[in-house]
This record gives structure tokens, C-alpha cells and sequence, in this order.
């Protein structure tokens, strides 16, 4: 294989971690409050309130129902408009962000509504303010479910990002559809299949280990 | 002045369209330094009253009143501060599952904002209260139920409250752990003068550690008084269900043929003397013994028996008189109880 294509794929690899682990932060950034808003405001949380309930259950299901492919293609207009292009890497992670959030405050969501009833109200009968309980109870009971909620995503937007490859959005996937699926390279192909797999299995020990790691249950 | 105070307190619930009364105008006084148990069957409405000591569980009518101070004039932030001051033990512990134990005791403290430093020394003075100095590092995980107990005893303690709330704080322990924590919270009571609120459905419980009980049944505050007091002579249906223990009755009276059926209760000495013994031999007729049992109640002995009279009212009366004279409570037994 020629110094070319190394070169190539090394910063294939780095788009792709770039795409990846750029849109899993900014998309936690936006994400995990609004994970902690529709928990709150749920039925059954701390400070129920219907109307911002609905309003965000709605807007997360609106755009997770609409496929990622469709999406990034929907989005070309705001890409270009926010970043000033609607191609490579850094384009790419705003449709990865819009598709990420509201996956991740369900994710979010999920992992919250795990947290014993108990410890809540335990913390209430203290005297715990709500946001106390937020921060102080339900963040660290929920944080081993938290973690591998982010591995998840993690491993979902690595796939995304790769999908994203078709449009121009670089990256491994990028190489991929350039070489395998337009000019028929079939070796280059197989060697991003085998570095996304790789770096999915990285991804995913390591995730899966810090959260065994963090969790105080069992010993 | 009465440490806590329930002022005809009522609770609705809606559920479904349908509104639920758990409550229904209940009235409590509960004096410093007691030990009070509110007992009932489980749906009574027990939990919800002692979740309304401390605002949990908003009334729908009525007031709670702690020390004087009506919770309901209280602004939310002054509600938490008060909460604060009333400790709370739960029936599943209620540890935070990924904080260690001193971590754990240290959790109210951190959200009053106590140092860090402070917070631990009271966290370590309270771990030996409960006897569990070795444990301060170790996880809830790794404990037992009962110590799971004593360190959310330690946890509740933390903050210095006036008043100690127990929500079926012994229900998922096995008898010797509940005595151990019973005992617990007996000098806790006595050491330090917290008032202790017992929510159960064990009459045990009552009996072993409560001065004064009060009954729910059905929302409602059927019977109230000392405790040695309402065992002796239970008024209300749900309090001689709860004191005869129907389910572990292994003869049910109405199986007997005896015509008339008479509950005695021994009360302190006379427990230890052979009143039933000197009945027969006194009177020459036999009286069968349907059902006995003897209990500790605060440290008394405290027994009772359902006994089955020969036929002849001259002298199950004679009887029902003698006992009388030898000091136990009388009373007669019906078909249903």
C-alpha cells in the first residue's frame, strides 16, 4: 500500500474520531439538560408541568423519526448557514448534533427514570431542593446508566458519521463510498470496514469498562 | 406545646377520575420525647399520614403544625428548611446506592451546606451511635438489611432533628434485626430526646418500643391512647384485629362450642401468678383455654387468653368476678371476633 493511501486513511481515522466525538459533546451539551427537563417535567417528576412535557416529547420525536440520511440532506441549507459549508467534517457535525440530542435526552430520560423512588423521596424528606436532587441524587445514582447510554450513542454517531461519507461529509465512511462504492477499490473498502470496526470495539470497552468501574452496586 | 400536630387532616387522591379519600379528618397530638406508633393494615392510609408530618404529602384538608409552626404558611424554601429538622427512616432504607456509608451520613449535612470537614466528624460520632465504625467505607451493596437500617439511621440523625419519622422502618427485617434496631431506636429516644413517629403493621413493633399508639382504619383514627392501655382493653375492631392476630390464630373461636367466651389480660404481676390455676381449684369447675399468649409491652409483662366457660350463668359468672378480683382486665368474646 503506498505512503497515499496511509496517509489517507490516517485522517480518515482522525475525521472520523473528530466527527464523532465532536458531535457525541455538543450533542450531550444540548442533549443531557433536555433529558433532565423531560424527566422533570414528566407525569411522575420532580416539577410535572404538561405543556413542556408535550412540547419536547413531540420536537424528540419528530426528529428521531425522520431517517439520518434524509436529515442530512434536509439540513444542507442550515449546515452551510451555520458552518459555511455543507461538506467535510465539521459540516457534518451539525447534522450529527440535530439527529444525536434528542436520541440522548431519551437515552437521558431512560437512565433517570431507573433511579429508585426511594432515594428521591429520601433526599425530599432532607430537605433537597429540586435542583439538589438533580444534581446530587439523580446524576450520581443514574451515572453507570449514564455512561453506557454515552457509549451507545457514541457507537451510533460513529456509524452516522460514516453514513454521512455519501454526502462529502469526510471521514472513513467518505473513503469507503469514494473508493469501494465509485471506483470499485474493493481493498480500500475492507480496510475502513475493518478500521470502523476496530475503533467501534475500542469505543465500546472502554465505555463498557468505566462504567463497571464507576458502579458501587456490586462488589 | 405538642411537638407535631395533625388538625383534622384529610387527603384525597384522584386515581383515574375517581377521588380516593386516604385520609379522613384525622386529629393527633404527639408530646416531646414520645414514642408514638400509628398502627394499621397495609392500605389504611398509615404511610400518607406520617408523609404528612413532614409535607411529602400535602393535605387536602386540615393542617400539620411542628413545634407550633403551621406547615402550610410555610414558603416551599422554608418547608425544606423545616423538613430538615424531621428526620426519616424507610421500610427499603432508601441509601444512595453509589455513595459509601459516610458519604451516605454525610448527605443531609452536604445539603444544608455544612463543611465538608464538619460534616464528617458528625458522620463518624454517629457511626459509632449505630455501632458500625468498621463499616465507613463500605458500600450499601455490601451490608446487611439491618445495617442498611443503621446507617439511615446515622443518615437521618445527621442534621440534629427533633423528630425521628419511621415508615415501616422494620418490615424487611427478620425478627432478631428488627429488635436489634428497635432497640436502636429506643435509646435514641432516651439518649438524645428525639420524638420517634413508628408507622408499622406489626403490633410487636407497638409493643415493644411505643408509649402512646394510635389506629388507622379505612383513612380514619379509630382508637388512641397509651399503649399498655389499648392492649388491654381494645375498643375498635382494627385494634383487636391487630392485637389477636387473626392470621396466626390457629383455633378459630367460632369452631368452639363452648357457650360463652370471655378475652382476659394479664397486666404486670399478675402474669407471673397462677390466676387461672387458683380460679379452678377455688371455684372447682374448669374453664377451657382457647388461646394464650404473653408479651412484652414496654418492658411488662402483659398476656392475654381467650378462655371458654362451662354452661351455667351463676358461675361463669362467678368466674368473670374472680378474675376481676385478681386484677386482669375481663371481657366478653364474640362469635366474629
Amino acid at each position: 500500500m503506498n505512503e497515499q493511501v496511509i496517509k489517507m486513511l490516517l485522517e480518515g481515522i482522525r475525521d472520523t474520531l473528530y466527527m464523532t466525538l465532536g458531535s457525541v459533546i455538543i450533542g450531550y451539551i444540548v442533549g443531557l439538560p433536555m433529558g433532565i427537563l423531560l424527566y422533570v417535567t414528566s407525569e411522575k417528576g420532580l416539577h410535572p408541568n404538561k405543556p413542556v412535557y408535550r412540547a419536547f416529547d413531540f420536537i424528540c420525536n419528530i426528529i428521531r423519526s425522520i431517517p439520518f440520511l434524509i436529515l442530512l440532506i434536509l439540513l444542507i441549507p442550515f449546515t452551510r448557514f451555520v458552518v459555511g459549508q455543507s461538506y467535510g467534517s465539521t459540516a457534518t457535525i451539525v447534522p450529527l448534533v440535530i439527529c444525536a440530542a434528542p436520541y440522548i435526552a431519551r437515552v437521558v430520560e431512560s437512565s433517570l427514570n431507573d433511579v429508585d423512588a426511594g432515594v428521591i423521596e429520601a433526599a425530599r424528606s432532607m430537605g433537597a431542593s429540586n435542583f439538589q436532587i438533580v444534581t446530587k441524587v439523580l446524576l450520581v445514582e443514574a451515572r453507570t446508566s449514564l455512561l453506557t447510554g454515552f457509549t451507545i450513542t457514541t457507537g451510533l454517531l460513529l456509524g452516522y458519521s460514516a453514513m454521512s461519507g455519501t454526502v462529502g461529509g469526510g471521514g472513513l465512511g467518505d473513503i469507503a463510498v469514494r473508493y469501494g462504492y465509485y471506483r470499485w477499490q474493493t481493498d480500500i473498502m475492507i480496510i475502513t470496514v475493518i478500521l470502523l470496526i476496530v475503533i467501534f470495539q475500542i469505543i465500546q470497552n472502554l465505555g463498557t469498562n468505566i462504567s463497571a468501574r464507576f458502579d458501587k452496586r456490586k462488589h | 406545646m405538642s411537638i407535631v400536630e395533625i388538625r383534622n387532616l384529610t387527603k384525597k387522591f384522584e386515581v383515574e377520575g375517581h377521588t380516593v379519600t386516604a385520609l379522613d379528618g384525622i386529629s393527633l397530638l404527639i408530646e416531646k420525647g414520645d414514642v408514638f406508633g400509628i398502627i394499621g393494615m397495609s392500605g389504611a392510609g398509615k404511610s400518607t399520614l406520617v408523609r404528612s408530618i413532614n409535607y411529602l404529602e400535602k393535605p387536602t384538608e386540615g393542617n400539620v403544625l411542628i413545634d407550633g409552626v403551621n406547615l402550610e404558611e410555610l414558603s416551599e424554601k422554608q418547608l425544606r428548611k423545616e423538613r430538615s429538622r424531621i428526620g426519616m427512616i424507610f421500610q427499603n432504607f432508601n441509601l444512595l446506592e453509589q455513595k459509601n456509608v459516610i458519604d451516605n451520613i454525610c448527605f443531609p449535612l452536604e445539603i444544608a451546606g455544612v463543611s465538608k470537614k464538619e460534616a464528617r466528624e458528625r458522620a463518624r460520632n454517629l457511626l459509632r451511635t449505630v455501632n458500625l465504625e468498621d463499616k465507613e467505607k463500605a458500600y450499601p451493596s455490601q451490608l446487611s438489611g439491618g445495617q442498611k437500617q443503621r446507617v439511615a439511621i446515622a443518615r437521618a440523625l445527621a442534621p440534629n432533628p427533633q423528630i425521628l419519622l419511621c415508615d415501616e422502618a422494620t418490615s424487611a427485617l427478620d425478627p432478631q434485626t428488627t429488635s436489634s434496631i428497635l432497640a436502636l431506636l429506643k435509646k435514641i429516644n432516651e439518649d438524645l430526646g428525639i420524638t420517634i413517629v413508628i408507622i408499622t403493621h406489626q403490633m410487636s413493633v407497638v409493643t415493644d418500643v411505643c408509649k402512646k399508639v394510635a389506629i388507622i382504619d379505612s383513612g380514619r383514627l379509630v382508637e388512641e391512647g397509651p399503649v399498655d392501655e389499648i392492649f388491654a382493653d381494645p375498643s375498635s375492631d382494627a385494634a383487636k384485629e391487630l392485637i389477636s392476630g387473626k392470621e396466626i390464630r390457629y383455633t378459630p373461636i367460632d369452631r368452639l362450642h363452648e357457650e360463652k367466651k370471655i378475652r382476659i389480660v394479664f397486666m404486670e404481676n399478675s402474669a407471673y401468678e397462677p390466676v387461672i390455676a387458683n380460679t379452678i381449684l377455688k371455684l372447682q369447675t374448669p374453664v377451657n383455654i382457647l388461646r394464650a399468649d404473653t408479651r412484652n409491652v414496654n418492658g411488662k409483662a402483659v398476656g392475654e387468653m381467650i378462655l371458654g366457660l362451662p354452661e351455667g350463668e351463676a358461675i361463669q359468672n362467678d368466674i368473670i368476678s374472680h378474675l376481676k378480683g385478681a386484677g386482669l382486665a375481663v371481657k366478653e368474646v364474640t362469635e366474629n371476633e
